[in-house]
């Protein structure tokens, strides 16, 4: 499948918006010790709605039509795309009271937590919604898989967790548990995506170019003459095979350079002074992204529509 | 809408196309009236773009391709010509999928339609649907598919024998048929049955409508079936091993220096 850029962007960075979100729900209920003052409330808020508000706006560059954007709300009874639209516009309800209770010093009061509670509910059945968007096509047999949505998540959540280690960190309150969880959840993510991997790797590819088109019933099928001379959408939307030759190399590069840093980085903050552990999560952060987008640009190569059968891939 | 249509509102009827892959002579004259036909009627405009430069692209409902099958059953190999476009599914995932209601599914007829006012050109119907069915417009913004035809079958301003697809109508070969397959005593649900009419990937569970003939096995004449075809190669002693065989080929090297 053809990596669509903006689709890449919006995925990863309004995943890490949302899990951002939700661990500022959670913290709420938990308790956890947030800084003081006000500034921490609208970086915090600034960082994760950002983050959200940017991703949904990328996604609407892909579109033939943005202006009629506001269509997709309509059809949540059948489809996750319209789902997603739905989950992630109701989202910036809670959330907005949310941060303006935080802001009005509502901290800590009961409906002040029932909200935070809302805004992490909220924002996982957003991520949710986003997998399922990949995870109902039967049509990609690396997207019909039951891992896809669970990935989604457990992706939004360690990049989300990270972030959160470093809003902490530099406003002075990091906590080890802080890093700790971060570091958590980028081993539970590396651990599910290569579950992934070599779960996608080991399935039979068993359908044939005979299966597709019938004729297999008559004997060994090639395609003789395409359809057309010039590669039309179908083959240039569906038939993208840039990254797949190189997908083990950028595997790796995605799990060491990216999770594998960004964990790195995370434990190297218990061992130096303050000033240093807010530079080690930055650094954190930029592998975390990178490991994101390298496992996203990844989805979509390594993707394969089981139309190419028709025009010539011999198997699916 | 893009719920599905439930049985009880469902007509029954299941309008379709039955192709004769034994016909069919890959003469892409189908895809040429269909486009010629959509470009001016409901799916207009039906855009290509750099039409006669070096790498043109196009929107088109229906693509011919082109396979060749090695037998193993003693028949001769061939060359299989093999026209798609959409199969007007009764569980089409591509309408489900839509986000906007652009796509739905008629209960009146069966046919999967696209409202062109209404899609955001979002493509996520193309990667439903496993038959290639949808194209993208880039000039118009949104996707592009077949209609069967809708704007002509029950147009009555045209002549009886012109209210089927412009793709039936323009096909030299006979190789296309257009009829309800809800009905068991249609000419096509009867052609379906003689001819062992089959589903493209039957596995996706989209149930399509439209059926595809099998080429019918080739007639052997009497020899072939006696398993005496003359050996064509031997009678000349080309290529066997024989003595003419290596005299000529060592004159074929003389002669090459």
């Amino acid at each position: 499948m053809h990596p669509a850029y903006s689709v890449i962007f919006f995925t990863t960075a309004s995943g890490a918006g949302y899990g951002l979100l939700a661990l500022l729900g959670l913290g709420a209920i938990f308790g956890a010790a947030f800084p003081q003052g006000p500034l921490f409330c609208i970086i915090a808020f600034g960082l994760s709605l950002g983050l959200i508000t940017l991703g949904l706006l990328s996604s609407t560059f892909h579109l033939g039509h943005p202006e009629r954007a506001w269509r997709a709300f309509s059809q949540w009874r059948s489809s996750w795309l319209s789902r997603e639209g739905v989950a992630a516009v109701a989202t910036y309800a809670p959330a907005g009271l949310f941060g303006l209770l935080w802001l009005a010093g509502f901290e800590g009061t009961i409906v002040w937590k029932a909200l935070g509670f809302l805004s992490a509910v909220f924002a996982a059945i957003t991520v949710w919604c986003t997998g399922m968007i990949y995870g109902c096509l039967t049509t990609i047999r690396q997207w019909n898989h039951t891992l896809v949505a669970p990935v989604y998540v457990v992706l939004s959540a360690a990049t989300g967790l990270v972030l959160f280690a470093l809003l902490m960190q530099s406003f002075g309150a990091g906590q080890t548990w802080h890093v700790g969880l971060a570091m958590t959840g980028l081993v539970a993510a590396g651990l599910i995506k290569v579950i992934y991997w070599l779960s996608i790797d080991k399935e039979p590819r068993d359908l044939t170019i005979g299966d597709a088109t019938g004729l297999g019933r008559l004997g060994t099928v090639r395609q003789f003459e395409s359809p057309h001379t010039q590669t039309n959408f179908v083959q240039r939307e569906m038939g993208y095979k840039v990254a797949r030759k190189h997908a083990r190399k950028l595997r790796l590069m995605c799990l060491l350079l990216g999770f594998g840093v960004c964990f790195v980085a995370c434990g190297l903050t218990f061992i130096l002074p303050a000033w240093a552990a807010t530079a080690w999560l930055v650094i954190a952060t930029g592998a975390a992204a990178f490991a994101v987008v390298v496992e996203r640009w990844l989805f979509f190569a390594e993707a394969e529509h089981v139309v190419n059968l028709f025009y010539g891939t011999p198997q699916a | 809408m893009t719920s599905l249509p439930t049985a009880e509102e469902r007509s029954g009827k299941k309008l379709g196309l039955v192709i004769d892959l034994d016909t069919c002579v890959g003469c892409h004259a189908c895809a040429v009236s269909c486009k010629e036909w959509n470009t001016q009627g409901y799916s207009a405009p039906l855009t290509d773009e750099n039409a006669y430069g070096a790498d043109p692209i196009g929107a088109w409902l229906n693509r011919i391709h082109s396979y060749e099958v090695e037998t193993q059953d003693g028949q001769p190999n061939r060359t299989v010509h093999f026209p798609r476009s959409c199969l007007h599914c009764e569980e089409p995932a591509c309408v489900t999928v839509c986000p906007t209601g652009a796509s739905y599914k008629r209960a009146e007829d069966g046919i999967v339609l696209l409202n062109p006012d209404t899609c955001i050109g979002c493509k996520l119907c193309s990667w439903a649907c496993p038959y290639g069915a949808r194209e993208y417009d880039p000039s118009h913004g949104v996707m592009k598919k077949c209609t069967l035809c809708v704007d002509r079958i029950y147009n009555e301003h045209l002549e009886p024998e012109d209210r089927q697809p412009a793709c039936v109508r323009a096909c030299p070969a006979g190789a296309r048929h257009f009829g309800d397959l809800g009905d068991p005593e249609s000419a096509v649900s009867k052609l379906v049955a003689e001819r062992e009419g089959y589903d493209l990937l039957p596995q996706s569970g989209y149930k399509p409508v439209n059926k595809y003939l099998p080429p019918r096995p080739r007639r052997m004449g009497a020899e072939d079936e006696a398993g005496d075809r003359p050996k064509v190669l031997e009678t000349l002693g080309v290529g066997d091993g024989s003595l003419t065989d290596q005299f000529f080929k060592w004159a074929d090297k003389v002669l090459s220096r």
